[in-house]
């Protein structure tokens, strides 16, 4: 909320909170070797294997990379479509 | 944040190592000033230049007239340990292995520095290596003797990256867990939030802390004079160093709340200070 009220009136976001936003991306990605290319298509195999036994909103996916302390996790979120609504083809 | 203890045994140096990735950020300043701090306390301490090729701790320390032997001549077995060993004048307690000037890091192997530390560990109480930037073969060699490796980095996006790095290749080679030293902090620039507070490179690097030391002018002149900031009572930088030794001796030393050092070094110097003097409230 207050990130788009500083965007309606203009202001910028403090550097220190840039810097500490763009750094953890690029740890992750040096601590892993998993650029944000390679993080996309494995985010496509992986809709299209799930696909194929069971019915998913491809467009709800969400596969992101957390940290824990130096460990580094890759955590995919897929919701399912419900069984009863499912489309008759 | 609590600090580790780490048990000394009399008689076995421990050996410690400081490093960063990222050159000068103040690997040979921290180097150079906590075993000063530490010689300071009657500790019978070593430290080696393992810079091969840029030699630069026996400016900070103040010994660079005194050098006959260097690093590379124990190794390839010129001189014997003890006379490439130079004694502080002020310190008694405190020696210096310089680096070779005119060679480079290959003529030094991880092996050869394990033996050296080993050769000085009974008769001393610590040995600190000041590593090389890089992660090269220097770095390796510095690392490859210690007991404890300190990374030291500055509160800025390419130092703290760098940081990380090498934090990941001390673990691969079975030398962690690192302890941090975040160096050169602007206090009045974490307040409004355009400098990455300590909290901020703790949560991004993920390893334990072992200290913080702020901006310092005084750090510019010490190493003019080569005399370490440890040796100057009312410097803050100077403060910081003696915690982090006493931290190493395994003391408990609280860490320094950053909000005390605001305006002091950072903003104006005496010009700003007098300044807010005239007019309180000003700025």
């Amino acid at each position: 909320m207050s990130a788009i009220l500083d965007r309606l009136l203009g202001r910028k976001k403090k550097s220190a909170h840039q810097a500490k936003e763009r750094l953890k991306l690029v740890l992750i990605h040096d601590r892993t070797d998993l650029n944000p290319g390679t993080l996309e298509l494995l985010k496509d195999e992986l809709i299209a294997v799930i696909s194929r036994h069971v019915d998913i909103d491809p467009g709800a996916v969400r596969i992101e990379m957390t940290q824990d302390g130096r460990q580094q996790r890759l955590i995919a979120d897929i919701p399912l479509n419900p069984a009863g609504r499912r489309r008759v083809r | 944040m609590a600090a580790k203890v780490v048990t000394v045994t009399s008689g076995a140096a421990k050996v410690v190592t400081v490093t960063s990735g990222k050159g000068g950020v103040g690997k040979t300043t921290a180097t150079a000033n906590l075993a000063s701090a530490l010689a300071a306390e009657n500790l019978k301490v070593v430290c080696i230049d393992a810079d091969i090729g840029l030699r630069n701790l026996d400016v900070v320390l103040g010994l660079e007239n005194r050098i006959v032997y260097d690093l590379v001549d124990v190794v390839e077995g010129r001189c014997r340990l003890r006379q490439a060993m130079i004694r502080d004048k002020r310190l008694p307690e405190l020696y210096l292995i310089p680096a070779a000037q005119t060679r480079d890091k290959s003529a030094v192997s991880p092996s050869d520095m394990v033996r050296l530390c080993d050769e000085l560990r009974p008769d001393y109480d610590w040995v600190l290596i000041d590593s090389p930037a890089g992660i090269e073969r220097g770095f390796r060699n510095a690392i490859a003797p210690a007991d404890l490796v300190i990374v030291i980095t500055n509160p800025e996006v390419s130092a703290v990256r760098d940081a990380d790095r090498i934090i990941g290749l001390i673990e691969a080679e079975e030398k962690g867990p690192a302890r941090l030293i975040i160096n050169r902090l602007k206090p009045t620039m974490v307040k409004r939030e355009e400098m990455l507070s300590p909290d901020d490179v703790l949560e991004l690097l993920a390893v334990e802390l072992i200290g913080i030391v702020p901006e310092d002018e005084n750090v510019t002149l010490s190493i003019n004079r080569g005399v370490p900031i440890v040796l100057d009572g009312k410097s803050r930088a100077g403060l910081a160093f003696r915690n982090i030794a006493a931290r190493l001796r395994g003391e408990p030393v609280p860490f320094l709340d950053f909000n005390d050092f605001l305006d002091f070094n950072d903003q104006g110097g005496l010009l700003g200070r007098l300044a807010r003097l005239i007019r309180p409230g000003g700025a």
